[in-house]
């Protein structure tokens, strides 16, 4: 099996504060992996490197065989237009057409002529079932709806990559499971290898090939997701089983902080 | 162990220095970048936003026109009263046509200009690029391979540098016409040696440091508005608070980059 991405020994910090712990794992090409972890375990913190909108400590980040850490703005530059990216809160600039949005890429990075663009929005919105929703502006259009139309955004150049940072977060179930399905069906009909970070486990049990988990920073499982069904590791059987955490403080202990006493 | 006084003094006059000198880090980063992709890379063949340029020309100068001339009508008469005041008392009066075209020209429609524009635009801008900032539009601009600078200031500047000294010299001519409006009522001065006062008053030189004043602001505030906008972190709330920052930073500048500029024209022209 082919990797796409391989991750060696990253160490990041914000500031003085170590977040991922010298991290290593890899991304099978052409495959779905979900990266996994509770609230902040490092997973958008792991995303924003892998797209290199962060430079880390040290340790490599290999995509296509290639070091992005090293690179210049320059060189990522051509590499960043193989990658395309779903952003949290779907982040289409509000200024703009859903069409803008969607061309943006295009005429920033091609010399296509008006009309193809066009039609390339056209079969982009298509894909992501917003037809006609061309000149909406996104504050006119509901959460999931904005993340079909940032998935549109992030296919505009037809890249290798596609990255989703929480694709279902903050969507109803329903919502939620139309969006898992879109994946899926990208993913069938294109060759192109999803890094999708999620906690929604539903989601995982739908999309995922391949999984990795984070915890407090650093990787506690990488594999298949028949794998991590059949772990034995008890931070996983928590996360799997929704198990909340032993609590640090009794009962009692809270009343007493409630009512002040040392 | 408590740390002691001087250690404590230390730290913090050591950590306050270190903020500073990443702040100074950060603006000339900026002031670098936006002059690089606003001037350098178009000769390189990578042209500027046409149409966003044209976009925040109409946002930052068209706009402006209603509330830039009310004012500059209301500065010129007030000026011409109390240069009155002044001069009624030594027989002078004519001269109320000198002191509203010089004082206007060189001062006042520039600095005024730009108080009104910091307010209404400066403030729009660090609003605009913080709100893009906190909902991670920026991060998905860098992630396309988009240069925000390119992208979202290096218009905004241009269609500074163009209005702010075009909305200055529409000032300049409000401001006259309020002060010539009252003279030839409430002075009873003849409008036609009103119009010759001011010609013989004015020189070219007075209107050309005035609009060099006016683009130096118009830099100053499209920099200013910038930084504050790219330095949100948070949510809303930050986004206010840098907004306000941004005024208050680019009115203060403004005045001492008058107050510089004022000194060079004064020794050396
Ligand atoms: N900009 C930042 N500055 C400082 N610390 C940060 C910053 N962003 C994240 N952190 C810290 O890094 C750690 C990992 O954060 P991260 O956002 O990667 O977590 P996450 O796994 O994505 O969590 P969630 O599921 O809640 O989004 C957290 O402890 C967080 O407090
Ligand atoms: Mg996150």
């Amino acid at each position: 099996m082919e990797n796409a991405i391989e991750v060696k020994n990253l160490v990041t910090h914000y500031g003085d504060v170590q977040v991922l712990k010298k991290i290593s794992f890899a991304m099978p090409r052409g495959k779905t992996t979900v990266i996994l972890g509770g609230s902040g375990s490092g997973k958008s913190t792991l995303l924003k490197h892998l797209i290199g909108l962060l430079k880390p400590t040290s340790g490599k980040i290999e995509i296509n065989g290639r070091d992005i850490a090293g690179m210049s703005e320059q060189e990522f530059n051509e590499v960043r237009k193989r990658i395309g990216v779903l952003f949290q809160g779907a982040a289409l600039l509000n200024s703009m057409t859903l069409a803008d949005n969607v061309s943006l890429p295009m005429r920033e990075h091609t010399k296509l002529e008006e009309s193809t663009m066009q039609i390339m929005v056209r079969m982009k919105l298509e894909l992501v079932g917003l037809s006609g929703f061309e000149n909406y502006y996104p504050s006119q259009l509901s959460g999931g709806m904005k993340k079909r139309a940032g998935i549109a955004r992030a296919m505009a150049m037809d890249p290798e990559f596609l990255f989703f940072d929480e694709p279902s977060a903050g969507l109803d179930p329903i919502t939620a499971a139309g969006i898992d399905e879109l994946i899926l069906k990208l993913r069938q009909a294109f060759k192109m290898t999803f890094i999708v970070v999620t906690h929604e486990l539903p989601s995982v049990f739908t999309i995922a090939d391949h999984v990795i988990m984070l915890d407090f920073g650093e990787v506690i499982f990488s594999g298949t997701i028949d794998e991590l069904k059949a772990s034995d590791n008890d931070r996983i059987r928590m996360f799997l089983e929704r198990k909340a955490e032993k609590e640090v403080y009794s009962p009692e202990d809270y009343f007493r902080i409630i009512a002040g006493e040392e | 162990m408590k740390p002691s006084t001087a250690e404590t003094v230390f730290g913090f006059i050591g950590r306050k220095t270190n903020r500073i000198l990443k702040d100074i880090n950060d603006v000339s980063r900026l002031i670098n970048n936006t002059f690089y992709w606003s001037f350098i890379s178009p000769l390189k063949g990578r042209a500027i936003r046409l149409r966003a340029t044209i976009t925040e020309m109409v946002k930052v100068g068209y706009n402006a026109i209603p509330i830039v001339s009310v004012i500059a009508l209301f500065i010129g008469i007030i000026l011409a009263l109390q240069a009155a005041y002044q001069l009624k008392r030594v027989g002078a009066i004519i001269y109320v046509a000198n002191l509203v075209g010089v004082s206007l020209t060189r001062e006042l429609a520039p600095i005024l200009t730009a108080i009104i524009v910091a307010g209404r635009s400066g403030s729009a801008f660090a609003a605009e690029i913080g709100s893009m900032k906190s909902a991670e539009e920026v991060d998905a601009l860098v992630s396309m391979g988009i240069n925000p600078i390119r992208f979202l200031v290096v218009p905004k500047l241009i269609a500074m540098m163009i209005m702010l000294p075009a909305l200055t010299l529409f000032a300049d001519f409000i401001g006259i016409l309020g002060g010539f409006l009252l003279s030839i009522t409430e002075l009873e001065i003849h409008p036609y040696s009103y119009f010759q006062q001011t010609i013989r008053a004015l020189g070219i030189k007075d209107i050309i440091t005035g609009l060099i004043k006016a683009l130096a602001f118009g830099v100053v505030i499209t920099i200013v508005g910038a930084y504050q906008g790219f330095k949100v972190t948070g949510g809303a709330e930050e986004v206010g608070r840098r907004t306000t920052a941004s005024v208050v930073t680019s009115i203060f500048l403004v005045i001492v980059i008058d107050l510089f500029f004022t000194t060079l024209f004064y020794f050396f022209a």
